[in-house]
């Protein structure tokens, strides 16, 4: 694998991930997303129904959280997840934690974390947590680590406990790593931890760095963990003591306006669960990002949301967290809500997707109000499709050294326009 | 090749009357379908046909996967047409309180707002408000219920369920009948008999589209054969395109159930499409096929899925049990469908226990598993090995013949297939 930047812009890295998988064959843009998975596969969808997608990413996200269970059968399978679960030709990376579904707090112990699927809790140690990547195989995976910061009031006793742990994790991975055949050719991530504690995020992201590991996890910045600022501070500080030539994947940030943070931050990847959780909500994206300013667009500027329904706010709480799909942000629209009952327009107009190729708002909004179980198959096709996008835009504002055109967009779908 | 409605000798088990006196009239007269017998069986009642409707052909004998809200049960319409679905369901009661019909007309019908290019088939409304709602009463006027929706009180007449179907713009359309319980007798059957043949004369006088969309009469009459021959002389006499065997499948006897299809096939006539409705059970398709039905419709198939049951020509698979958690064959071995060419029963067993799309892998094997037991029947009426067929397919289905149905076996040897 090696990372080739081609611009730097304001912090911000524009860069191809090259000779990714097993021979090779595969590449990765940056600033990029992977592409989410439940058990492997991405929620709602088939093979075929995914395939109607172009351009997916190369690399997919399977998730120790929803594999764990399925431990005996993988080593009994013996040829890992991604055959195990019929994927198309794809780089695999394994994650710890599903991030559309964080795990609850009070389970880590010096020796072991544990992670939530269908059937419960797995407790793992770095022994378990090894034979579980010889089983699903991957390509590229995270080391276990200690991510128990994101609390309120963490002591700062407590997030260097976690840098430590975490650190010992990586060390005791890296030494298994070696050990086992199944893992020959994949590749270790380093996670970096430190809380909102400045000086620990920079040892970590040191320490890390001291370490043979392919790229960083950047973790403990998900939404919700800490505000926008001092994410900016504690990102920049922490990429900072990382090698240039090495990507950056940061966890649990999902929205397009937090994602153009984090680029800004330094950070060069992502995971693309947040259209699987607008998805979940019942809404299509549909913020625009094409940095034109041609009459159509102006339509479908209009067409936006003033408002949000304040039944939605409330029927999602107010944190986000959980397994829950969240509250809804800006950069959707709420289908469900009966202005779209007999609006004929495709989700997006222009919209490449299958969704909005073939059905339109008032369907889709017929499908939910009925709790039909096509409607989490097309939004999830429109969702991903429209996220992708969202990559590709971002991409060529930083080639274009547009990057200010592309924000001020977001910006006014966060007013309203 | 037999002709289309020619006046050759149908072949098979006693006829009681002479069909040929009827196709020799014309199909009904302005109607948007034509059929084609390409063959019949020289044994049984059983024949294959094409079925021409207005957005394509169908070929018969053929098994109509039911849409019940205008979609399929998470499959995509592309989905469906890969696996060669010709004509699919939608329920009227559902579509007609949700979106409503004028919603539904605004978007070009049911095929224009649910994007399907090929044939529709709606019931009339009808069934699903005497099953799904307690409080429904009926009387000559129409069918009375309370909305669960709002409560309100709603009359379901034979006018208001053509115009709700017209709306919706299906290539078949089913006429309100008065629904009984198969397991009722009295005189409520004959009563409810009598309603049906006067609620179609009224929903043939309602239909607006008798140039676009057929309407299909429903045989009635429980499990009374006089009632039943009383229906069909004085339906028959109708000039619809085409018919259902309605008032079945609703937990009767299978001895009852297998006496009233045969003997409605042997006074229905032979130049139009029968529709067996309900019936989606593997052994009843092709038993009912032997004794000469053409199209049949049923949820169970796509429902099973969604619990993770796989149809099989052994029977079926719980997939979601222990036992297929190290299984690493596909469902079916032989099976051409997307899902068996790809995942295993393992790789199903895990993923139906956390993502939707488990249960979408199984509804596109189940209804693939339907569609292709109907076209290798079709193939082999054609080739004029149906006996043959049905005999492996019987040996397939039960580890042994004396796990045989009996009512299956007497129905078969009625129209002289007998099973050893
Ligand atoms: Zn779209
Ligand atoms: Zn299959």
């Amino acid at each position: 694998m090696k990372l080739e930047i081609s611009r730097v812009v304001q912090g911000c890295r524009l860069g191809t991930l090259t000779g990714l998988g097993k021979t090779g064959q595969h590449s990765l843009e940056t600033p990029g997303c992977l592409l989410y998975t439940r058990c492997a596969s991405v929620p709602h969808l088939t093979q075929d129904t995914l395939h109607t997608l172009t351009n997916l990413p190369a690399v997919t996200q399977v998730t120790l959280a929803t594999l764990a269970e399925h431990q005996e059968v993988l080593e009994e399978f013996k040829e890992g997840a991604r055959t195990f679960a019929g994927l198309h030709d794809t780089v695999v990376y394994c994650s710890l934690h599903d991030p559309a579904a964080p795990s609850p707090p009070g389970y880590t112990t010096n020796k072991t974390v544990s992670v939530w699927g269908s059937g419960g809790r797995t407790e793992l140690t770095v022994a378990r947590f090894m034979a579980l990547q010889a089983a699903v195989r991957p390509d590229w995976y995270q080391n276990m680590a200690d991510g128990e910061t994101g609390q309120e009031n963490t002591s700062r006793k407590r997030v260097r406990k976690a840098v430590d742990r975490t650190l010992s994790h990586l060390d005791e991975c890296l030494l298994l790593h070696q050990k086992m055949p199944e893992l020959r050719g994949a590749q270790v991530w380093g996670v970096v931890e430190g809380g909102d504690v400045r000086e620990e995020r920079v040892r970590s992201a040191r320490e890390t760095a001291k370490r043979p590991v392919a790229g960083f996890v950047l973790d403990g910045f998900q939404s919700g963990a800490m505000g926008d600022d001092l994410r900016t501070q504690l990102l920049t500080a922490t990429t900072a003591e990382l090698p240039h030539d090495k990507p950056r994947l940061v966890q649990g940030v999902g929205r397009p306006d937090e994602v153009i943070a984090c680029v800004e931050a330094g950070v060069d990847l992502f995971e693309s669960f947040f259209p699987y959780q607008v998805t979940e909500r019942g809404c299509a994206l549909c913020f625009s990002f094409s940095m034109e300013t041609d009459p159509e667009q102006a339509v479908l500027d209009s067409d936006k949301e003033k408002t949000i329904p304040e039944d939605v706010v409330q029927e999602n709480g107010s944190d986000g967290g959980g397994d829950g799909p969240g509250k809804m942000t800006r950069f959707e629209m709420h289908l469900r809500d009966k202005r779209y009952r007999e609006d004929f327009r495709p989700l997006v107009s222009g919209c490449p997707c299958y969704c909005c190729r073939h059905h339109q708002r008032a369907y889709v909004h017929h499908l939910l109000v009925t709790n039909e179980l096509l409607a989490g198959v097309l939004l999830m096709l429109h969702n991903t499709a429209h996220y992708l996008g969202f990559f590709r835009a971002l991409r060529r504002a930083l080639a274009q050294n547009r990057l200010p055109d592309l924000k001020q967009q977001l910006l006014q779908c966060h007013q309203g326009h | 090749m037999a002709a289309p409605c020619g006046p050759d000798v149908i072949p098979g088990a006693g006829q009681e009357r002479d069909t040929n006196e009827m196709c020799s009239k014309k199909a009904a007269s302005l109607a948007p379908l034509a059929l084609r017998i390409v063959a019949e069986c020289p044994v049984t009642k059983a024949r294959a046909c094409d079925l021409t409707l207005p957005h394509c052909v169908v070929d018969t004998p053929v098994f109509m996967p039911v849409g019940t809200q205008g979609t399929l049960k998470g499959i995509t319409v592309d989905q469906l047409e890969d696996l060669n679905c010709q004509i699919c369901l939608g329920n009227t009661y559902h579509l007609g309180t949700r979106p409503g019909p004028e919603l539904i007309d605004k978007a070009n019908g049911l095929h224009g707002f649910m994007g399907w290019k090929r044939n529709l088939l709606t019931d009339s409304g009808g069934f699903q408000m005497v099953s799904l709602v307690e409080l429904s009463e009926v009387t000559e006027e129409g069918v009375k219920f309370c909305s669960p929706y709002d409560g309100k009180e709603i009359l379901l007449t034979p006018e208001q369920s053509i115009h709700i179907q017209n709306s919706l713009g299906s290539d078949i359309m089913m006429q309100l009948d008065d629904v009984v319980s198969s397991t009722v007798t009295g005189p409520r059957v004959e009563e409810a008999m009598h309603r049906s043949i006067r609620w179609l004369d009224r929903c043939i006088v309602a239909n607006k589209n008798p140039d676009k969309q057929n309407l299909f009469a429903i045989i009635q009459g429980g499990l009374n054969p006089e009632l039943r021959k009383a229906c069909l002389e004085e339906m028959t006499k109708r000039d619809v395109p085409g018919f259902a065997i309605g008032g079945l499948s609703g937990g009767e006897e299978k001895d009852d159930f297998w006496k009233m299809v045969t003997l409605s096939t042997d006074y229905l006539p032979r130049c139009k499409p029968r529709y067996l409705m309900g019936v989606g059970y593997a052994v009843d398709l092709v038993v009912c096929v032997a004794l000469g039905c053409d199209m049949f419709d049923c949820v169970f198939p796509t429902r099973t899925a969604r619990f993770g049951s796989a149809l099989v020509p052994w029977g079926s698979l719980q997939l979601k049990t222990k036992q297929f958690a190290k299984d690493f064959q596909p469902i079916d071995a032989d099976c051409q469908c997307p899902t068996c060419r790809r995942h295993t029963r393992a790789y199903l067993h895990a993923l139906l226990k956390c993502n939707t799309a488990g249960m979408h892998h199984v509804t596109v094997h189940n209804i693939s598993y339907q569609l292709t037991l109907m076209r290798s029947v079709r193939q082999s009426i054609i080739e004029k090995r149906f006996p043959q067929f049905v005999k492996s397919f019987m040996k397939r289905m039960f580890p042994s013949s004396d796990q045989y149905p009996r009512w299956a076996v007497e129905a078969l040897a009625s129209v002289n297939i007998t099973l050893d």
